[in-house]
């Protein structure tokens, strides 16, 4: 019984990173840090995600606090945040989040405004579902320790 | 700079919690890390304990030279720090950049001879000259990976070995109770880590031109 629910939680996350994976969101990157987690540091990848996350957010407000202001002209700092949000992000693998980024920096190199709103918008939408994928796969991660009812390091 | 004697040294950074210098620790290379961001810290950190380093992890160049004992506004803190092996540091960076701590690093007549790797998440072919010219000892582009780390640490133990008798050893912390103390005249070296032309055996990132 407890066989067979280590088991399908097993193929739960294989499913999950390969969509990942699949579709862009994560890259080789986020393999990287799997590869770096072991009994030493069995919460590495949560670890480093959870300050990922709460980075993020703080950029994602700081980037719409700027473009709501109606006087806005700082592209510059904006550039600033962007060059961190993608700097972390690639950090961690979250590879379309980059992309996205990347487009933003962009309109705002042309002081693009309206192009910059868009940017973000598709940056909070892709943060989002980012965020909710990898707690799922977190929270399959913790229930199959639990059915396992032992410690092990995270396996692909 | 405070020279006080090796073993003076040793009895102060002996009080100070956290730092384990039990004789097997005199093996390990010490890295001083620098990035402003927290998410790449954690990376380089773990990415060099897991290369079996010991890490020192700082936000900013300006804590990277106070850490050094090199801050001239600032007084070295408690101590004049635990040898340092190698600097990683970050290129992009607000106040003082990566390049700028390079530089720092360079024109100190004590601590010219740390090599100094750059990362960067811009692959730059001028960048990556400009630090090389400074002397950097290599560059990494971002995000950065295991094996990166690897490469570093192990032409780098390897330049130890190959260059001990030609530097005196002064790169590798040995802690030793002779009085030999680290920043006592140890011979200038003639290795030329800043010169412009890269050292045959210099390894760089092999896509980095792309």
């Amino acid at each position: 019984m407890l066989g067979l629910a280590a088991d399908r939680l097993r193929a739960d996350m294989n499913r999950l990173l390969a969509f990942l994976f699949h579709q862009g969101i994560l890259d080789e990157q986020f393999l990287q840090l799997q590869q770096l987690q072991d009994e030493s540091s069995p919460n590495f990848v949560s670890e480093v995600v959870n300050i990922y996350f709460h980075e993020s957010e703080k950029l994602l407000r700081s980037l719409r606090s700027l473009l709501m202001d109606r006087e806005f002209s700082d592209y510059n700092r904006m550039g600033i945040h962007l060059n961190q949000f993608m700097g972390s992000s690639s950090s961690i693998g979250a590879n379309r989040i980059r992309n996205v980024c990347v487009a933003f920096r962009a309109a705002s190199e042309q002081n693009n405004r309206a192009g910059c709103l868009r940017a973000l918008e598709v940056l909070e939408h892709e943060y989002c579902f980012l965020k909710n994928k990898l707690h799922e796969l977190f929270q399959i991660q913790q229930q199959r320790v639990l059915a396992a009812g032992v410690r092990y390091p995270m396996q692909n | 700079m405070a020279v006080n004697g090796a073993v003076t040294w040793l009895r102060r950074a002996e009080e100070i919690d956290g730092y384990d210098l039990s004789a097997s620790d005199s093996e390990e290379v010490h890295v001083l890390a620098v990035d402003d961001s927290l998410v790449d810290r954690k990376v380089i950190e773990r990415l060099l304990k897991i290369t079996s380093c010991k890490v020192t992890a700082v936000d900013s160049g300006r804590r990277a030279l106070q850490f050094l004992g090199l801050d001239e506004e600032k007084e070295a803190n408690g101590f004049d720090g635990l040898k340092v092996d190698l600097i990683i540091t970050d290129y992009c960076m607000p106040g003082m950049t990566g390049y700028e701590l390079l530089k720092k690093v360079k024109e100190s007549s004590v601590f010219r001879e740390i090599p100094v790797v750059i990362m960067s998440s811009e692959n730059v072919i001028a960048r990556i000259d400009r630090c090389l010219e400074e002397g950097a000892e290599d560059f990494i582009v971002k995000p950065v990976k295991l094996s990166d780390v690897k490469r570093i640490i192990d032409y780098m133990t390897m330049d130890f070995r190959e260059g001990e008798e030609r530097r005196g050893g002064i790169n590798k912390r040995k802690l030793r109770d002779d009085g030999d103390d680290r920043f006592s005249s140890s011979p200038p070296s003639t290795l030329s880590s800043s010169s412009p032309t890269a050292p045959s055996n210099w390894i760089l990132r092999p896509d980095v031109s792309k």
